[in-house]
């Protein structure tokens, strides 16, 4: 049983800056909860918190139930993977993978075996002998990952661990990470910045926004119940539609909108067109507010084209226009 | 004048001026230290030798660099790590730190000769405390140890700030993030600095070793100004035999074995602490 307990972690730097106000959040046991947001949002601070790199002007963190939040990052049985990954430049790809290992005090015996298993999960046999310089970045990334899973920890933080990787090579990492994290059953905090990445490997997302948990849920409740404007603006690309309508906010996502006949829905008129292949985005105007249209990528239409759109109705997500806030429900997905 | 012939053009200088001022002197000081009076040979080496401060100055001379590089590595290995945990005032730290760098090490040997001969600072201090019955003089040819402790303190006060620049600026290379993923992988701080730090700060150790260990091979306007002639060095036995013997011949023998010893001391260090090409961050 290693679940976390975010107990009303607060950061101030000085007294003007705050990085993260009363956060709360609840990782259970084996669970993959993505912390997404943008920079800036404290995300990375909460991670370095809970793994004792930072500390907190106020609350607790608890992990398997202990309150872990005064002991030294050594002494709180974690594992990490940082953003640059931080893989030791003057160790062998073994020696880093057992460095955990050896610090923890485990016998040789155990430590050879966690190596060679670990190595062969992320495929890093072959490269045992060499050092991280003669690795290309992507194997960088798996030897750091290695080495946090060969401690079998119960808590594995990753700070952007794909970030600094190339497009390709992402998505095949993630998919990997995916398969890997699921079959080890570790309980795990993700941040990205990435709403793709999160969407993908999150059980739970909790979206963060200037220092603030803004909603926490399963990825389709994020996507389809944005509890905030905030959060629908930001998951999703494109990101949700919003349009005024009476002292109320109607946010509607681009797929979710219709072509209708001259006459019927909403004026809107095209200005650009952008052909994706799957899906055809059109950018333009409607009721003199910036609107985006993800159709079918088999519509040819023209830019300059004066159109009629109708939101689907049982997709229109309604919000206070003064906070913000969802009215519609956001308990459950549709 | 554009072209091949500008980076050439633009060494020049310097390369004009190192001849001049360096090379020629070297080469003649190498050819003097092999000319005797019949011909060529070992005959000033063996002069040299022969004399009766050879061994002292010999045995003074590894013995300081023996005491003082080391002291002067690890006391600046620990204020480079002390101002790494520094927050506000770091750069006022390092600042006063570095305040004896900029003074002559001739004043820098006065300075400590004030402090501690007999009738300096500590020697007034210890008699009105009442600790010593009368000023004493510790710095005499009587005492060679109490010489040696007070060559090498002066040394390590005034040049020990130049070791922890060079390793506060190779510290500074060495990204955070290293000993935070040890610090998460379960290292105690000792650990991180044995196992993570001291490692990946190899290269400016070695910078730091080379230019100290050569440095205090050839220290002597300290010594000369605590020790005199009581406590040779060969640096200070260069001297004497160039301008009180007036053996310019001799002079350059010492110049010589000095430099031998820096090459020396160089390769040893290169070879001892290379990182090899593969292992750099």
């Amino acid at each position: 049983m290693a679940g976390i307990t975010i107990e009303g972690i607060r950061k101030s730097f000085g007294t003007t800056t705050t990085a993260l106000e009363a956060v709360n959040l609840d990782v259970a046991d084996r669970e993959f909860v993505a912390l997404l947001g943008p920079s800036g949002c404290g995300k990375t601070t909460l991670l370095r918190i809970i793994a004792g790199l930072e500390t907190q002007t106020a609350g607790r963190v608890l992990i398997g139930g202990r309150d872990i939040s005064s002991l030294p990052p050594r002494a709180r049985g974690l594992a990490m993977v940082f953003q640059n990954y931080a893989v030791f430049p003057h160790l062998k790809v073994r020696d880093n993978i057992a460095f955990g290992l050896k610090m923890h005090g485990a016998d040789a015996a155990r430590i050879a075996r966690q190596v060679v298993r670990t190595a062969s999960l992320l495929r890093l046999e072959p490269l045992l002998d060499r050092y991280p310089a003669q690795l290309s970045g992507g194997q960088r990334q798996r030897v750091a990952v290695a080495r946090a899973l060969a401690v079998e920890p119960a808590v594995l933080l990753m700070d952007e661990p794909l970030s600094n990787l190339d497009a390709l090579l992402r998505l095949d990492m993630r998919a990997e990470l995916k398969e890997i994290l699921s079959e080890a059953g570790t309980t795990t905090l993700y941040v990205t910045h990435d709403q793709t990445e999160a969407m993908a490997l999150a059980d739970r997302i909790a979206v963060l926004h200037a220092g603030r948990v803004e909603q926490v849920g399963t990825p389709s409740e994020i996507y389809h119940w944005p509890a905030t404007r905030f959060v629908g603006g930001f998951v999703g690309s494109p990101p949700m539609n919003f349009l005024p309508r009476d002292g109320a906010i109607l946010g509607i996502r681009p797929e979710d909108i219709d072509l209708v006949g001259p006459g019927e829905g909403i004026a809107f008129r095209v200005n650009v067109v952008e052909p994706l292949g799957a899906q055809t985005l059109l950018t333009g105007i409607a009721e003199s507010h910036l609107l985006r249209v993800a159709l079918n990528g088999e519509h040819r239409i023209a830019a300059g084209s004066d159109l009629h759109i109708r939101p689907r109705p049982d997709r229109i997500r309604w919000m206070d226009a003064a906070t913000g806030r969802a009215t519609t429900r956001t308990e459950t997905s549709p | 004048m554009r072209g091949r012939a500008l980076p050439y053009l633009l060494v020049a200088p310097a390369v004009i001026f190192l001849t001049v001022l360096f090379f020629v002197p070297l080469v003649q000081t190498i050819a003097l230290a092999f000319q005797t009076t019949n011909g060529t040979g070992f005959g000033n080496f063996a002069r040299m030798a022969d004399d009766l401060n050879f061994h002292d100055a010999v045995v003074n001379t590894f013995r300081f660099v023996g005491l003082a590089v080391p002291l002067q590595l690890a006391a600046a290995m620990g204020m480079a790590m002390m101002l790494r945990h520094l927050g506000r005032g770091r750069d006022t730290v390092l600042w006063i730190w570095t305040i004896p760098l900029g003074l002559s090490d001739l004043a820098a040997g006065l300075i400590w000769l004030a402090m501690l001969n007999d009738r300096g600072y500590l020697a007034s201090l210890l008699f009105h405390l009442g600790l010593v019955s009368e000023p004493q003089s510790w710095l005499t040819y009587e005492s060679p140890m109490a010489l040696f402790i007070a060559v090498v303190i002066a040394e390590f006060w005034r040049a020990t700030a130049i070791v922890v620049v060079i390793l506060v600026a190779g510290l500074q290379l060495v990204p955070k993030e290293y000993a935070e993923a040890a610090s998460v992988f379960g290292a105690s701080p000792w650990r991180i600095f044995t196992r993570i730090t001291l490692p990946l700060m190899k290269p400016s150790i070695q910078s730091a070793l080379i230019l100290r260990t050569v440095l205090a091979f050839e220290a002597f306007a300290v010594v000369i100004a605590i020790g005199g002639r009581n406590f040779p060095v060969l640096v200070s036995e260069a001297y004497n035999w160039q301008n009180f013997n007036q053996e310019p011949a001799v002079a350059a023998a010492y110049a010589v074995v000095v430099m031998v010893l820096s090459l020396v001391a160089t390769v040893v260090w290169l070879r001892v602490l290379r990182t090899p090409e593969e292992q750099r961050a």
